[in-house]
């Protein structure tokens, strides 16, 4: 899981996660053994669809105003540190 | 250095009793203005990071909302490839990389817009199945810096450009129904014919906007069964298309051939060295945790807007190849049809009909389109179909010589100046046919044996007359004319 | 202290627009009440001083030359740091976000300025809005303005604790499983969860996105109404907007509960402190005694809204919080190579509950506990919306306390998070329905700190739980005690 979620634990952290992971997993034991069969899921409170944008230009950001925030930058582009694999 | 001289028509012939299975996954980018979540431009080649906004760029607290435009054009490539086009939602496919702006990528995974849909080959007359096209957001590109030529291993450190981020894209995946690199070629030309067609899409492989990913497997010939797949990613050509997917079948052969078995990965194809190689991604078997898009409500286009959507579409290829193919008398196959299937996939079909219609000849409009038109196409432009109607009309009323005719034609591409002003300016007036005898009179008194020869039934000798008789007139005289005063002069 | 301080937003902007006071003198009195007593509170994480003198001046000029000032002219708000404000810093309470300037403004905080409010800065939150008390910021805690060893509540409690201590008439805050509701119960005053769909989501940092709502915080039922209306409204730059309009509340306030059907869940009773259940029937019996129908009823599905909220949640987040990888913007922790730089660039950035969150969420999501997890608890999420709708069948509003207990010390609940989470137990079930409630103050309870009744209605059901409010309010004892700086 924390290789999935980008995260390193040390193992005091891990022992402490797996624990209250457990407790809380263990808490949603009550829902587990309820008869949802003939329920289906809700993804979304609302029951919209065909929310739609015109296909009309509108204003980019500055480039300087959006660089000016990353870490680091070169090139009017992000800088970051080598890339050891293709994208999966 | 591997060897790059591999047949492109498919394993048969070079690795007989197997049999290569292809299935392609085309990721075509939409014409649409505005990307496919925000109205950020869709254009290519501008200064990096200057087409991005909070939404693109994957700002805190931003939200996509979807582009119209860009469903519209969707559902057009579903209908052109006869889909199902329904209900469907979009998903986050979630994984960590650095041209993704969100680190996840908003796509259709459970159900797409447009599925089960068909494909004819037209050269090889074969069916092939689409199995969905759907939509979703293209990512930013990056460069590498430092290390081998711009390679990302070995690189220093990379630069990202996020101006293609969410790019809209339909990604249409077939069924493995192909056979050989040659189909899967007809199946890209003829798919992207039908993109252009549908003004989905610019098609354009050489910028970028259609990208083939290959998935390929041998099994023994007469087998059912399906071998292991390996997945050659960004395929940018039809060239390396049909060399990568060679390669590849041969390498899975030849490893099964050696007691070894093909493991399922993803391969990258290596233009310069002509191999396929797998890519070094840390999680081979990579867990997605796809799940559905809160920030998005699901798309129900009604059959109101389908037929509506179903009107804007242009003439197909097929229909396309059959409103020239009408033009002829019998010509399912042969040089003719090759011609036709090369007319309609460079865009020239309009050309030769009009030509037509205008009441020059069609064999020789569609001749003309598809050696001289095609060889200059990025001219096209300037060619209008009355010029070009024109000109035809010029040669086949024996006005121009065809050299005459495709030296001109090859002059009014590259000025858009009319067929007759160009003649002109070449002194290319066709000699009358008085001119013409004297000519052949001369011809026939400088040389009488081979006249003899000729009368007495030695045909081929016709073609050194009519070569003496060009070289005295320089060219302007017609062949066929001098041809026929040949013969009415023998007998 | 000036006259302005302690003066609701309805009072201060009539002032304001009747020029009988400036909109800087009351920006200047807040403030300087802000500079004095903050240190004490820790509400703000931003004071955005110029910015607010600057804004206070061109509403002043506005009224001057003969314009609408807007709605809420010159009323000081505060606005929570997830809501993203431009070139001005944005944290989330996050190491990861620190010192963040957005290049955008949320279309709630664009509302609020066009009405005439003068933002005052960025408040205090739980990090990325995970948790009941405040104390998971990055930045320290935010204390309860009553009692300065007590919690505010959260993850909204910078906003609450600063409302309820004068520093600002008006806040906005964030309602993902109860955090404005439940701090607003805990600090003594009105917070709104409004259905969802109603408020713009645009520019508010996604923490849960088919959960977070944005709402507002007053001391005062029609204040909140008030600032509702501002912010309510379609906004085409969320999806999942709806372009209903939205209904006149303030109209509506004053109609009175007579006739109103009320139903009280007693399923959300059992769990809560002596002293809550007892406010709770005392607020039941004046709305009977004011002519609405009373009554118990049972909505059982609620009891499972804590196990559904703790797989969807945390799911969602573990997607949404997958941006911050120190590429474009915030915290780089530089390693060997772009997979090492997202590994300590997001441990070291993210706080605890942050991250037990992620996991939480990256397991419920993972191949082969996804249906088992994450679709359940979409399916547990459906039966919710169902018992809600049975009980709506018979009842226009239901009542329950919006938390089992008042304000805890601070550090009492900080290493269980079960025990944490379940202070939110009465409040996520709404947040699963996508439904409106809210939370009324009603006196005090144990510990001599405030208790909190909770208005649920169904969905865009704002009118009559907005009248309901208003009764409770009209009813409900003062709350005599004093504020620290009091
Ligand atoms: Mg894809
Ligand atoms: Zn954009």
């Amino acid at each position: 899981m924390a290789n999935l979620a980008k995260l390193s634990l040390s193992e005091e952290e891990e022992l402490m996660y797996t624990d209250q992971l457990g407790a809380i997993l263990d808490h949603a034991r009550d829902i587990m053994s309820l008869d949802t069969d003939d329920l289906l899921p809700t993804a979304h409170p609302l029951e919209l669809k065909n929310v739609f944008r015109p296909d009309v230009e509108t204003a980019s950001l500055s480039r300087e105003e959006v660089l000016s925030q990353a870490p680091a930058s070169e090139d009017g582009r992000f800088l970051v540190p080598r890339i050891l694999g293709e994208a999966p | 250095m591997a060897d790059n001289s591999i047949p492109s028509d498919g394993v048969e012939g070079f690795l007989p009793g197997w049999e290569m299975v292809v299935g392609l996954e085309v990721h075509c980018e939409l014409k649409t203005k505005t990307k496919l979540f925000c109205g950020c431009a869709n254009s290519f080649g501008q200064e990096p990071n200057t087409n991005i906004c909070p939404v693109c760029l994957g700002l805190p607290g931003s939200l996509p909302v979807i582009n119209e435009q860009a469903v519209e054009l969707a559902i057009r490539i579903g209908l052109s490839l006869n889909c199902t086009v329904d209900k469907s939602i979009f998903h986050r496919k979630n994984y960590f990389y650095p041209d993704m702006p969100k680190d996840y990528q908003v796509s259709q995974y459970e159900k797409a817009i447009n599925e089960n849909g068909i494909l004819e080959l037209p050269l090889s007359k074969k069916t092939v199945r689409i199995e969905r096209a759907h939509i979703e957001e293209d990512t930013g590109k990056s460069v590498h810096v430092g290390g081998d030529g711009g390679r990302i291993h070995g690189a220093d450190h990379s630069l990202v450009d996020y101006n293609r981020a969410g790019i809209p894209l339909v990604e249409i995946v077939s069924a493995p129904d192909l056979r050989s690199a040659e189909e899967a070629r007809e199946y890209v030309t003829e798919l992207r014919s039908i993109l252009v067609a549908s003004a989905a899409s610019d098609g354009k492989m050489e910028e970028g906007s259609l990208r083939v990913d290959a998935n390929v497997s041998v099994r023994r010939q007469g087998s059912e069964e399906f071998g292991t797949r390996c997945e050659i990613k960004n395929l940018n050509s039809l060239r390396s298309l049909t060399r990568a997917i060679g390669y590849e079948a041969r390498r899975q052969v030849a490893l099964i051939e050696a007691g070894e078995r093909v493991v399922q990965q993803t391969r990258h194809w290596n233009e310069d060295q002509g191999i396929t190689s797998a890519m070094r991604s840390k999680e081979e078997a990579y867990d997605y945790r796809y799940f559905p898009e809160p920030d998005l409500v699901p798309l129900e286009p009604s059959t109101e807007w389908i037929s509506e959507i179903r009107t804007h579409i242009g003439l197909l290829p097929a229909a396309r190849r059959e409103r020239l193919t009408a033009l002829f008398s019998d010509v399912s196959s042969g040089p003719v049809y090759d011609q036709i299937v090369t007319a309609v996939g460079l865009g020239l079909d309009d050309l030769v009909v009009g030509a037509a219609e205008n009441g020059a000849d069609p064999r020789l409009a569609l001749a003309r389109a598809t050696n001289e038109v095609a060889s200059d196409i990025g001219n096209l432009p300037r060619l209008t179909i009355e010029k070009f109607s024109d000109l035809i009309k010029l040669e086949s009323q024996s006005k121009l010589s065809a050299t005459q005719a495709k030296t001109v034609l090859g002059k009014m591409l590259e000025s858009g100046a009319d067929a007759a002003g160009v003649a002109k300016s070449l002194g290319f007036e066709a000699l009358d046919s008085t001119v013409i005898e004297d000519l052949v009179d001369q011809v026939i008194g400088s040389s009488p044996k081979e006249w003899e020869r000729f009368s007495s039934g030695e045909d081929q000798l016709a073609g050194f007359f009519v070569g003496q008789v060009m070289k005295l007139s320089k060219g302007k005289a017609d062949g066929k004319i001098v041809t026929s005063l040949l013969r009415s002069k023998r007998s | 202290m000036g006259a302005s301080v302690g003066l609701g937003a309805s009072e201060i902007a009539e002032l304001v627009r009747s020029k009988e006071i400036s909109a800087l003198e009351v920006a200047e009195e807040h403030l300087g009440l802000i500079e004095s007593q903050d240190p004490n509170l820790n509400s703000f994480l931003q004071l955005a001083s110029a910015a607010a003198i600057a804004a206070a001046k061109e509403v002043d000029a506005k009224i001057a030359r003969g314009e609408d000032p807007g709605r809420l002219a010159g009323v000081p708000i505060a606005l929570k740091d997830n809501l993203v404000t431009r070139g001005q810093t944005t944290t989330c309470a996050s190491q990861i976000l620190k010192g963040w300037k957005p290049p955008y403004s949320a279309t709630v905080v664009e509302r609020v300025s066009s009405a005439g409010a003068i933002a005052m800065g960025k408040t205090n939150l739980d990090e990325f809005a995970m948790g009941s008390s405040t104390e998971n910021s990055s930045f320290g805690p935010t204390r309860n303005p009553y009692d300065l060893n007590r919690v505010p509540g959260g993850s909204s409690g910078g906003s609450a604790a600063a409302v309820a201590a004068k520093f600002a008439a008006l806040a906005l805050g964030s309602d993902t499983g109860g955090s404005i509701r439940q701090p607003a119960a805990l600090c003594g005053i009105v917070g709104v969860k409004p259905t969802y769909g109603t408020v713009s989501r645009y520019g508010l940092i996604a923490f849960a996105s088919s959960l977070d709502q944005v709402g507002p915080f007053a001391r005062n039922v029609k204040d909140a109404a008030l600032l509702l209306q501002v912010i309510a409204g379609h906004d085409s730059r969320d999806s999942t907007s709806l372009e209903s309009p939205f209904p006149d509340l303030i109209s509506h306030l004053d109609k009175g509960v007579r006739g109103l059907r009320v139903g009280i869940i007693e399923e959300l009773i059992e769990g809560a402190a002596p002293m809550v259940g007892e406010a709770l029937m005392a607020s039941a019996r004046s709305l009977s005694d004011q002519g609405a129908k009373v009554e118990h009823v049972s909505v059982p599905a609620v009891t499972y809204g804590l196990s559904a909220y703790y797989l969807i949640a945390p799911a969602e987040a573990s997607s949404n919080l997958a941006r911050y990888d120190g590429v474009r913007y915030g915290l780089r922790v530089d390693g060997q190579d772009m997979n090492e730089t997202y590994v300590s660039t997001r441990t070291q950035g993210f706080g605890a509950e942050v991250k037990r969150r992620i996991m939480l969420g990256t397991f419920a999501l993972s191949s082969g506990y996804y249906d088992a997890y994450y679709v359940k608890a979409q399916k547990v999420r459906t039966m919710i919306i169902d018992s809600f709708q049975n009980a709506y069948d018979r009842f226009d509003v239901l009542l329950s306390p919006t938390a089992p207990t008042t304000a805890f010390e601070l550090g009492a609940k900080a290493s269980d998070p079960l025990t944490m989470y379940l202070s939110d137990v009465c409040t996520i079930p709404t947040n699963l329905a996508g439904h409106p409630a809210m939370s009324v103050p009603y006196g005090l309870g144990e510990n001599q700190m405030p208790i909190g009744i909770q208005i649920l209605a169904p969905a865009l059901g704002e009118v009559n739980m907005f009248r309901v409010a208003k009764a409770i309010e009209n009813a409900a004892p003062t709350i005599t005690k004093g504020l620290f700086w009091e």
